[in-house]
């Protein structure tokens, strides 16, 4: 195609044909479906005539119920890859013994394992929780939005570049096969010279601003902006979790950037941080990856830990047992998740009072994490439980979360830890809080909130068989896990010898399409819900007879949120302002300032994924043309001046009324 | 939870281990498991109870919409796990200490201590791309993937790693410790029942990762002795060039002895400068102590890049893909680049069948840098010090 290499090596950088992995059939194979998905997808909306409503509506919305949404969509999405990848491995782990080897070359399988954890993690499990908490607490704090409208959507649309970069990486190139904190030197220029772990650290450098930026300002929001009256501590304990994992990604994503950016100058311009050799020291970056990756977990549990909250006072028609013990705990997990770092690592040979030392602290967690439990199991008492589906999660989430906080506590004894670690029982453990914790927690939160977001409640049948799957599946898929631990397997191996280990995989793959079942019910739950709208609408606002403020204001709600600020006076203020028998106001409306659309995010995200394109690839003058177009994009934003408007009175008032008719009907 | 545990209870090796410092964890792991349990089992049972009694239909259940605070339940509710922990946690402390697997060992099995006039047998590993190298240095030989000791003799691992980080782990024998380049970790255990026990890696480390496991040989005292005469017997010498050879990444090795062993050669891989021409990391450490080696020192520079040998010689590990070392993603149909974990597997895994490239590389000194382990320091300012430069033994010990 060039005759002269130069010029193919200056204009392409690393990227040639051979980049394309044309000769894996699987790729091929997904490469088509996505192809032809998106021509549909494409299609469809030409033809509906849609693109000038996505790009007004929602691409450069700054709403952040919009934002909130279009998280949810990024990270359903990224649950299917993801789960496609956890499919793929447990297959080939009951198929490759003895003679056979599976489908899957290590090559393949070791991109497959990283790709799983990347993506559950960053770009399933954090956008997800992300969406919850920007759609939710707000609304919760009786805000019309959050504190920085635009940087909303930029944080939005740095997660979706990340996102983005990690699928290229499945159809340009490769991805790292480091696993998912890709530690060095394995993932150091000398070991892993290819595009794989360059893809891993953009991908997370990209979404890492995003996720970053998104945390100030969530935090902004729960401290300048809530309704007046609401008190720290008569604030929903939605809304305190949501303020007590976006303090810890504030605190702990700037050390996973930093640690990234010390990767990368390994990589890209020959510093010697995490070398073996020229005076590296890996175990650095093992230290500064679980300094970051510590609280991240407690990023994804603590958000998850308030909507059970909402969810076990809502549906049992009671005040939460113990509000105050839950904020005290609830901190007291933020603090200590910094103190427990080295538990990841136990046999890396540090001393034994440096390993007890941090045992311990990681048993303390325990403590708070148990009386938050007690205090749901008291809720219960008492109550009256209405078993609704998000209920169903609920109880599934107590029963399953013990077992797994269990075998954590087992795991922080360091002796056992030695037999344990990097084995099945720890990708048991860990997949047992996360999906029976996060995952869990996540999809009775879609359950409660998807009425407020609609304005017509998902189908229950659908519901309940959705629950039934992920529980059972999970129980099946993780179980057999915990066993193969005790059988001393240890993880990331795509072949054994020993046929007395394969009933166990032939279970844990039973389980993984009972959970693959879960989750067509839950998309199976999506399509009959639209079909039978009309029966599940909801015109009240209140389709569960919530207790917090996102249930006072209409469903779905207007784009100011609220025609009237509300005022504040008990924990559980829309149950307070029911009970003395709160009326709508029928006028008295105001002109409501609001902030104005934007493309800056949008543009500004698009930039810099070309950016790490090129970077990935050492397409340097595309770096530098990106670099410079970014600062330029950012310096023409702030000659911005059109970033509010009015909604006049008259607007609100029709709408107000308009919504009040429909519910009287 | 308990009821897979004794299902599994027939072939789960990390309950039922064959050596004490295993039995002991296995031990803790049953007492911690059961203390937990005490909390465990209540909550879930009243989980059920409470979701199954105060469900909606259930008219009788007392309904109380306010009640929401109790200082009584309180209390037990932040005390009762907090007993726990602190039982928990003194364990947590005494059997960490106990087991800590770099403390000698103090005793044989519960029942005996360890004889006054024990002498512990010393194994030094080295995680390889992806072998295990074991060196006996009381014995003078070394062997490839095949592990053996006499049993109720203490063993003392000395670990290390030639490439990327692995974790040492036999199950049956004792926890895991991490392999790293450059640092020595340790273990100490005892085995006690004769038998063949799994070990591998535990650290995922690359493409060869998943057959990079061993034998490990409980033995009589006999038998054990028996082992390093066939080893001697059958066994060729190891010597830098063939350690050079060795090193070259490789998928699923085969069991090789080797009779003889260079002097040193196990400090020189611990130091990083099996490659000749490299500079030992303890040469590095004292010209360090001695105020480092000022302007001078770039000339060292090439003589501490180590990580790079692979890839320079051609023999890289298996995550180079193209362009990068510029040759093609693997995977595609041509077999020079399939994994050789993909290849037909060889019919029984034979010993010292030469399973290294032969024309081996003789590593990146500089010009003119002597061939030794460890060369004179280039820089003058530690003139009068350079005469202990190859007193190499204390490595980076942690």
């Amino acid at each position: 195609m060039f005759s002269d290499i130069d010029l193919q090596t200056f204009l392409f950088g690393r990227l040639t044909w051979a980049s394309i992995p044309l000769h894996e059939p699987i790729l091929i194979a997904t490469f088509t479906a996505v192809v032809l998905g998106g021509l549909a997808l494409v299609a469809a909306v030409t033809y509906y005539r849609a693109w000038g409503y996505l790009w007004r509506e929602w691409i450069t919305s700054v709403d952040h119920k919009r934002i909130g949404v279009m998280y949810g969509i990024l990270a359903i999405i990224m649950l299917l890859r993801g789960f496609a990848d956890a499919i793929m491995m447990l297959t080939q782990k009951a198929v490759a013994f003895g003679p056979n080897e599976g489908y899957l070359p290590p090559h393949h399988f070791d991109q497959v394992f990283t790709a799983h954890g990347v993506i559950m993690i960053f770009f399933f499990a954090m956008p997800m929780v992300t969406a919850v908490m920007n759609y939710v607490m707000p609304l919760q704090i009786g805000a019309r939005d959050v504190a920085f409208p635009f940087l909303n959507n930029f944080s939005f649309w740095m997660t979706a570049g990340g996102a983005f970069l990690t699928m290229v990486s499945l159809f340009v190139g490769e991805f790292a096969r480091t696993g998912w904190l890709a530690y060095p030197p394995l993932s150091g220029p000398d070991f892993s010279p290819g595009v794989g772990v360059d893809y891993y650290i953009w991908g997370l450098q990209v979404a890492g601003v995003g996720t970053t930026l998104s945390g100030i300002n969530l935090i902004a929001t729960i401290v300048k902006m809530r309704a007046p009256g609401m008190t720290m501590m008569k604030m929903p304990i939605f809304t305190w979790t949501t303020l007590c994992t976006n303090v810890l990604i504030v605190a702990a994503f700037p050390v996973l950037t930093a640690t990234l950016a010390l990767l990368s100058l390994d990589r890209y311009v020959g510093t010697h941080f995490f070398t073996n050799d020229l005076g590296g020291n890996p175990m650095m970056y093992i230290n500064l990856i679980w300094i970051w990756g510590h609280p991240e977990v407690y990023i994804l549990i603590l958000p998850c830990f308030g909507i059970y909250s909402e969810i076990v006072s809502t549906y049992c028609g009671k005040r939460l047992f113990g509000y105050a013990s839950m904020v005290y705990a609830t901190v007291v997990i933020t603090i200590l998740s910094y103190l427990v770092w080295l538990h990841h690592f136990f046999t890396m040979g540090s001393g034994a009072s440096v390993n007890a030392f941090f045992g311990i602290t990681t048993m303390i967690i325990s403590i708070p994490t148990g009386a938050k439990i007690f205090n749901w199991l008291f809720t219960m008492y008492r109550g009256r439980i209405r078993f609704e589906v998000p209920m169903l999660w609920t109880v599934g989430f107590m029963v399953t979360f013990v077992i797994g906080g269990m075998t954590g506590v087992l795991l922080a004894v360091p002796p056992a830890d030695f037999v344990l670690h990097n084995g099945l029982f720890l990708v048991a453990h860990f997949h047992n809080v996360i999906i029976g914790g996060v995952v869990f927690g996540l999809m009775a939160g879609l359950y409660y909130w998807f009425p407020k977001v609609t304005g017509y409640r998902l189908d229950p049948f659908w519901g309940k068989m959705t629950f039934w799957f992920w529980l059972v599946g999970f129980y099946f898929a993780f179980m057999p896990q915990y066993v193969l631990g005790l059988m001393g397997v240890t993880r990331r191996l795509n072949h054994f010898e020993d046929y007395a280990l394969q009933p166990w995989y032939y279970a844990a793959t039973f389980g993984a399409l009972l959970i693959a079942l879960g989750i067509g019910s839950f998309i199976v739950q999506l399509a009959v819900t639209f079909l039978r709208r009309e029966q599940l609408r909801d015109l009240t606002g209140d389709p569960w007879h919530g207790r917090t403020l996102e249930w006072s204001t209409s469903s779905p709600p207007p784009p100011y949120n609220f025609a009237f600020i509300p005022i504040v006076h008990e924990q559980d203020a829309w149950w307070d302002m029911k009970r003395r028998g709160h009326v709508r106001p029928r006028d008295g409306y105001r002109p409501i300032h609001m902030p104005k659309n934007t493309a800056a995010g949008f543009v500004l995200s698009a930039i810099s994924t070309v950016l790490a394109f090129a970077l990935i690839w050492y397409i340097w003058w595309l770096a530098i043309v990106s670099f410079v177009a970014l600062i330029a994009a950012a310096i023409a934003h702030t000659f911005n001046y059109r970033r509010d408007y009015y909604i006049p009175a008259e607007e609100v008032m029709s709408f107000e009324d308009g919504r009040a008719r429909a519910a009287a009907e | 939870m308990l009821l897979p545990v004794l299902l599994a209870g027939c072939n789960a090796v990390v309950m039922d281990p064959a050596g004490d410092i295993a039995v002991q964890q296995r031990n803790l792991i049953v007492t911690s498991t059961v203390l937990m349990l005490l909390i465990i089992v209540p909550v879930i049972t009243l989980t059920l109870l409470f979701a199954w009694h105060y469900r909606a239909e259930n008219k009788k259940a007392t309904y109380d919409p306010e009640w929401h605070h109790s200082t009584r339940l309180e209390v037990v509710i932040w005390t009762a796990p907090l007993m726990i922990i602190i039982a928990l946690g003194a364990i947590t402390w005494l059997s960490t200490h106990t087991l800590d697997p770099y403390r000698p060992l103090t005793r044989l099995d519960s029942s005996r201590p360890l004889p006054a006039d024990a002498k512990p047998l010393n194994v030094q590993v080295v995680a390889l791309d992806w072998k295990w190298l074991f060196f006996y240095p009381d014995h003078g030989i070394a062997t490839v993937n095949e592990l053996a000791a006499p049993v109720d003799v203490p063993i003392a691992f000395h670990i290390t790693s030639a490439t990327v980080m692995n974790s040492f782990f036999i199950p049956a024998l004792a926890g895991q410790v991490y392999a790293m380049a450059g640092m020595e970790t340790k273990l100490h255990a005892v085995i006690n029942e004769e038998g063949t026990y799994n070990g591998f890696s535990a650290n995922y480390s690359g493409s060869g990762f998943s057959r990079m496991n061993f034998n490990f040989h409980g033995m009589t005292r006999q038998g054990f002795d028996q082992w390093v005469e066939k080893v001697k017997r059958e066994g060729s010498a190891l010597d830098r060039p063939a350690y050079l050879a060795l090193e070259q990444p490789k998928e699923d090795v085969p069991v090789q002895y080797f009779s003889r062993v260079e002097d040193g050669l196990y400090t020189a891989i611990l130091n990083m400068c099996a490659v000749p021409g490299k500079m030992c990391m303890a040469e590095m450490h004292h010209i360090d102590s001695m105020g480092g080696a000022g302007r001078e020192s770039h000339e060292n520079r090439e003589r501490l890049r180590y990580d790079n040998r692979l890839m320079q010689s051609g023999h890289e590990a298996s995550a180079a893909t193209h362009p990068a070392s510029g040759r093609p993603p693997r995977g595609g149909g041509d077999g020079d680049v399939q994994p050789e974990g993909m290849r037909p597997r060889p019919g029984s895994p034979a010993v010292n069948q030469p399973t290294t490239h032969p024309d081996t590389p003789q590593g990146h000194a500089m010009p003119g840098a002597p061939d030794t382990v460890a060369p004179p320091q280039l820089n003058n300012k530690t003139d009068s010090n350079n005469t202990d430069t190859n007193k190499t033994d204390s490595g980076q010990p942690r």
